[in-house]
């Protein structure tokens, strides 16, 4: 297995950070800042991608940026696992720039700077969490990460925006504060090392309850994953502008925290020592409630973006119980959802936005017949939904298979039960938005003809609402990926 | 190996403090200059003594060639070398934004300000390198009564203040001297490594742990260790701007460097200090401390005031680190030294630029203030981070050492503490950073340009500068651990 020392991952981490600063300069030229935004993003995805040849084939490359600590630096490492949530980030947030300008103009937002700035800083953090070597360097961009979406969920700066911020900072920064740094310090005390490695570095080194406590502190630690009860601050960060509810809340922040869960599982902890110590019902447990409760809640939601911040949580713990799986399969699937339901959950939220630029709805029950004023949204919107509700033709089929094929193969049948009713509830809390949009009969005269969102919104709506089509027949690269990440 | 070099580190602040006493009081201009250049010159003596004591080992000087132990020893190792760089180097970035402060607040009294501020630096500096119990008092003294003066210079209450701390820090300097002839008695020297030699044979006895109970409980009232903190957040807060820059980053974090020194002089394989009940005890004490103090900062609705709560939580950090009894503990507390004087520093510094423009620290008028100074703000932000404790800053590593120590001896309340104090600081800085982020000022005119009122260059380029420090220390931790600071720790210190 190749493992090359090389720039690269760095250049993925700082393309978007060093951005911040020429956009920051150019607040007064927004053409040329969002010149800047867009440069930065393609970069990026070409960085990212460039090192895929290499990953796929089982390499991985590694930077060693400074030794802060003995034995743990601040490193980076491109490996399988790392590579599927960045191509996702770097992706998705090329699209969600495009989508941003559309929506910040057509809204005529205040402090557009300061939100792009942020932005950057924001995906700079998102990769480098997924680059990190070692717990510590993953901690460092988390909490880089909560710090620099802050501005952003405070944007609108009214009292509602800064009791959601406080809410927010409460729940992430308090969480890896109080919970993840000891964990992450008990876990240093006992291994020596806090580097990621294949099968884990706790093995033989504590006791079966060491080990559960740990397991807990960091599940509920990273409360970006959104495991109830540390999921309050997602629904309440929803008072953000929509790109950034889309991009953050829908891809970049929660999987950031699951994707922290994920490194814990499989490089910290290794699937194998959850099954020989009988702690990964912990994981599957917590992370089963949280799925049928979200899904249950989310269907009281009024609120669009609401309902889908729900769905979000119930979401993010599908992928957290595959890694709690006993089955490779399952927990293959698991990762792949990060990318299936990133592209089904932005293309919800880029409609969502596009809703609320077109005709300022924001409540379910204010839409109906809404389908027919603009039918390209609200096709994609089906098309998201589905994907996410795990049908085929679409993405979001293959991951879900995966999981209930793992939970078959694992024994698991409660699991199975789990999986299957919690489709149904996706199906009951998005399916009754798409009928009442077309079928209803709308509440107030209609807006004759078509009056969609503005093509830079409708354009992103459009690609990755195609993505998550595509997928369902051009999966091999995250399979593949997935498939490394849990069996090297 | 005998050696002259660091005499003049303290030697040069010092003289120049009675040359500035007189020659400013004929013209004002050349103060500045005097001061500045005085520091400069000590900050670049420190760098090559610490270089010194690195390659070569410890360097003693003997005042007047009477040698020791009747005469006094000036000793300097690594950590006494990286204590006068860290006192030179901070007291040479406070002074530039000292002088604006103290100009305006004390526009005819600038010479006896800054006499009695180099008098200071000189006596911290004198604090670091005496190797004699006695002149250790004297030092203590003649920085006690330069900080009595300079914060009586300050306006409203501050005669008040000071003479509050004139009580506590008699009483406090009157516990170390007993203390001191104790130990003279029982042993018959002064010289703290002639005493340390005469000490396993006195182990169990009542009056040695008298002795040493009383230099302990005097260093902790000077450290202002919770509960003998009553006197320092009104001292502090109430001392002129220029005085606070000094005062704040250093004094506390000297003294607890005393207290390590008598610990590494005193203790060996032969002799313990303390046993073990007590080590526990002290933990605990800080631990209580640490989240006693922190509550109380929770209260204040003064910047200032909440500063010097949070300073005496961190105290707690350091005691606490330093009687966990195992080398990451010690490792976290030497650190923090360093970093909590340039964390200090740099919040210290905000502050005062903040109060140079607005003229006031209540929480209400820091409204608007991100609009109106940004760069001020910025590095604010990133002071209030390192307090936090968020990486790559300075204060998440020492913090990461102190808690893996607390872990390693297993004292949870230690760890628990800690933890505590950084979501409180979290809370703390949040708050103030949402009053300055969201809220309006009421002057506020509308035109954006209209209100920028950034402080003047002499106080903004230090508090950027100490930023950057923040960060920049941050990630060289490592090599910093590994350099310096593991090798101020005794070998075989921890068995």
């Amino acid at each position: 297995m190749q493992v090359l020392p090389s720039i690269f991952p760095l250049l993925a981490v700082l393309v978007s950070l060093l951005a911040a600063v020429p956009i920051m300069l150019c607040g007064r030229q927004p053409n040329l800042r969002e010149a800047w935004t867009i440069f930065a993003a393609i970069c990026k995805v070409l960085i990212v991608v460039s090192m895929l040849p290499v990953v796929l084939e089982g390499g991985s490359y590694i930077f060693t940026l400074v030794e802060v600590v003995p034995g743990v630096p601040i490193a980076l490492k491109v490996d399988a696992m790392g590579m599927v949530f960045a191509l996702i980030a770097s992706v998705l947030w090329l699209f969600t720039s495009i989508y941003s300008i559309g929506y910040m103009r057509a809204l005529e937002e205040h402090s557009q700077t300061r939100y792009f700035a942020s932005f950057a800083v924001a995906i700079a953090s998102t990769i480098g969490v997924a680059f990190s070597a070692n717990l510590l360097t993953l901690y460092l961009f988390y909490e880089m990460l909560s710090l620099s979406t802050y501005p952003l969920v405070t944007h609108e700066q009214t009292p509602e925006a800064r009791a959601s911020g406080r809410k927010y900072l409460t729940y992430i920064l308090g969480t890896s504060i109080a919970l993840v740094l000891p964990a992450m310090l008990i876990t240093y005390t006992l291994a020596g090392t806090l580097d990621f490695t294949a099968g884990g570095i706790l093995a033989g080194k504590a006791s079966g309850s060491t080990l559960a406590l740990l397991l807990v502190l960091f599940l509920f630690g990273f409360a970006k994953a959104g495991i109830m009860p540390f999921h309050g601050w997602l629904p309440a960060a929803m008072v953000a502008p929509t790109p950034v509810s889309s991009f953050l809340h829908g891809v970049a922040v929660v999987k950031a925290g699951v994707f922290s869960v994920l490194r814990i599982i499989f490089d910290i902890f290794g699937s194998d020592l959850l099954v020989q110590a009988d702690i990964g019902w912990i994981v599957t447990t917590v992370a089963s409630v949280t799925l049928l409760t979200a899904s249950l809640v989310a269907l009281t939601q009024d609120s669009l973006k609401r309902r889908l911040a729900y769905s979000t949580i119930g979401q993010l713990s599908y992928m957290v119980l595959g890694a709690g799986m006993i089955s490779a399969v399952g927990m293959a699937g698991g990762i792949m959802h990060i990318a299936m339901h990133a592209f089904g959950k932005i293309t919800l939220f880029f409609c969502a936005g596009a809703i609320y630029v077109a005709s300022h709805k924001k409540y379910i029950s204010q839409m109906d017949g809404l389908g027919r004023q603009m039918p390209i949204t609200f096709f994609a919107f089906l098309i998201g939904s589905l994907s996410i509700i795990g049908l085929p033709p679409l993405g979001g089929f293959i991951s879900k298979w995966n999981l209930v094929i793992g939970a078959v193969e694992g024994g698991q049948l409660v699991l199975l039960v789990v999986l299957l009713v919690s489709s149904l509830l996706n199906a009951a809390y998005f399916l009754p938005i798409v009928y009442r949009a077309f079928f209803a009969e709308p509440l107030e005269p209609a807006v004759q003809g078509i009056k969609e969102a503005p093509v830079l919104c409708l354009l992103p709506i459009c690609a990755t609402a195609l993505c998550s089509f595509l997928l369902f027949f051009f999966h091999d690269v995250f399979l593949r990926l997935a498939q490394l990440a849990v069996a090297p | 190996m005998k050696s002259n070099l660091h005499m003049y580190v303290m030697a040069v602040p010092l003289l120049t403090a009675f040359m500035v006493n007189i020659c400013g009081l004929y013209n004002r201009k050349v103060i500045a200059p005097m001061v500045l250049g005085a520091l400069g010159l000590s900050s670049l003596l420190a760098v090559i003594v610490l270089n010194r004591t690195l390659t070569l080992g410890s360097l003693s000087y003997t005042v007047g060639a009477w040698t020791p132990p009747g005469g006094i020893e000036l000793l300097v190792d690594p950590l006494s070398a990286l204590m006068l760089l860290l006192i030179s180097a901070v007291a040479f970035i406070a002074t530039f934004a000292a002088l604006p402060c103290v100009k305006r607040d004390l526009e005819d009294r600038q010479h006896i300000f800054f006499t009695l501020y180099l008098i200071l630096i000189a006596g911290l500096m004198g604090l670091v390198l005496t190797a004699d119990a006695f002149n250790l008092y004297v030092m203590l003294e003649i920085t006690s009564i330069t900080t009595y003066g300079l914060i009586a210079l300050g306006r409203g209450r501050a005669p008040l203040s000071s003479f509050n701390y004139i009580i506590m820090g008699s009483v406090a300097a009157s516990f170390y001297l007993l203390g001191v002839g104790y130990l003279y008695l029982l042993t018959g020297t002064l010289n703290m490594a002639h005493i340390a030699t005469y000490l396993p044979a006195l182990q169990g006895s009542a009056a040695l742990a008298t002795a040493l109970a009383f230099i302990l409980v005097g260093l902790w009232i000077k450290m202002a260790f919770f509960p003998l903190h009553g006197w320092l957040p009104r001292a502090y807060s109430d001392a002129p701007d220029g005085a606070g820059v000094l005062i704040a980053p250093l004094m506390t974090k000297v003294t607890v460097y005393l207290m390590i020194r008598l610990m590494f002089t005193f203790q060996s394989p032969e002799f313990q200090l303390v046993n073990m009940d007590i080590h526990n005890l002290i933990v605990w004490v800080a631990a209580i401390g640490i989240i006693c103090a922190s509550s109380l900062a929770l209260a204040q609705r003064n910047l200032k005031l909440m500063l010097t709560y949070i300073i005496i939580a961190e105290v707690g950090y350091m005691v606490g680190g330093a009687w966990l009894a195992n080398e990451q503990g010690m490792i976290g507390t030497i650190l923090h030294i360093v970093n909590d004087a340039l964390m200090t520093l740099c919040l210290f510094l905000a502050a005062v630029a903040i109060a140079y423009r607005t003229g006031s620290l209540q929480f209400e008028s820091l409204k608007g203030l991100y609009r109106r100074m940004p760069w001020t703000m910025a590095a604010f932000t990133i002071g209030a981070f390192a307090m936090i404790g968020v990486p790559p800053t300075a204060g998440f590593f020492s913090k990461w050492y102190l808690l893996l120590g607390g872990i390693e001896s297993g004292q949870w309340i230690y760890v628990i503490a800690l933890i505590f104090s950084s979501l409180v600081n979290a809370i703390l800085f949040f708050r103030i950073i949402e009053f300055a982020y969201f809220q309006k000022a009421e002057d506020e005119p509308a035109h954006p340009q209209g209100l920028r009122m950034e402080a003047p260059m002499m106080i903004l380029v230090p508090l950027l500068l100490s930023a950057t420090a923040l960060i920049l220390i941050g990630l060289g931790t490592g090599p910093l651990v590994e350099n310096l600071i593991s090798l101020t720790i005794p070998s075989g210190f921890f068995g």
